[in-house]
């Protein structure tokens, strides 16, 4: 069942990838990322349970990986509020004041 | 891979793995901001959903808290927050075919590599004493967690304590 597991983990992560890259709107960037974090948490969990040597471990890493995925959130949903009260936009393509 | 006994845990994979998938490429393809988020929960309800087939109850459930509840209803508000105008965007034909063949061929050699890899069939069904498999998934986690990984408990408390307040003090309206 590994490699089932590893490759729905590998193609959620290449999605998310591929909204990362593409996206305009930095909500749906921000999903993508989230979206990628949870193909790795897959991983972990699957590790956890059948990987070489089953353990705990990997459901640990996983849970602190949803923790600091949460505090990613927030902190970048605060961000982009404050960005879009000072710009009035919330595209990427937009945010290029160290660019310029 | 592809010659496995089809039982319970195997179609309820396939289940919620279409389930995922499905919300995923929802996610990528549609046109309101919105329906992006709700299709994104659907992926979060999944991904629990394979937590417990993977006998990490604990983690689902914290899958559907933070997650499925959490996360996607401060994106929701987010959402609100901000402007999104219906206007159409120039469409941005280059970049985006560069970022299909990106993430493309990014799976392209993960899936390799994944074929490759010679996986010892060990550990399935809590043989190699798996702790969590056959006794309380949460009480071992609690346990672990109090003991081996207390120093990073404490600090990821700290972490979460430090965003909540700065992203307060960034959400924060601005003094005149």
């Amino acid at each position: 069942m590994l490699p089932s597991y590893l490759t729905l983990a590998a193609i959620l992560f290449c999605i998310g990838l591929y909204g990362a890259l593409a996206k305009r709107n930095a909500i749906i960037v921000l999903l993508s990322l989230e979206l990628m974090l949870n193909a790795v948490n897959l991983n972990l969990i699957a590790f956890s349970k059948y990987g070489v040597v089953p353990s705990l471990t990997g459901q640990i890493f996983s849970v602190f990986t949803i923790t600091v995925a949460a505090a990613e959130a927030a902190v970048a949903v605060a961000v982009l509020i404050a960005l879009f009260r000072a710009r009035g936009t919330v595209d990427v393509e937009h945010m290029n004041a160290m660019r310029r | 891979m592809f010659n496995v006994e089809v039982n319970g845990p195997f179609v309820a994979f396939f289940v919620f793995a279409a389930i995922m998938i499905g919300g995923a490429v929802l996610m990528i393809s549609l046109e309101k901001v919105v329906h992006m988020v709700v299709s994104m929960a659907a992926v979060f309800l999944g991904l629990a959903g394979m937590y417990v087939l993977l006998d990490a109850e604990f983690a689902a459930f914290v899958q559907v808290l933070i997650y499925a509840g959490a996360v996607s209803i401060l994106m929701v508000f987010g959402i609100m927050m901000t402007k999104h105008n219906a206007a159409k965007e120039p469409v941005r034909p280059l970049h985006e075919t560069l970022a299909a063949v990106g993430a493309l061929s990014l799976f392209g050699l993960l899936f390799y590599a994944i074929r490759q890899t010679d996986i010892p069939e060990t550990g399935a069904a809590g043989a190699g004493g798996a702790p969590g498999a056959v006794t309380d998934n949460t009480l071992a986690i609690g346990e672990l967690l109090y003991t081996g990984y207390i120093v990073p408990f404490e600090l990821l408390s700290v972490l979460l304590t430090v965003a909540f307040i700065g992203a307060i003090s960034l959400a924060k309206k601005e003094a005149e």
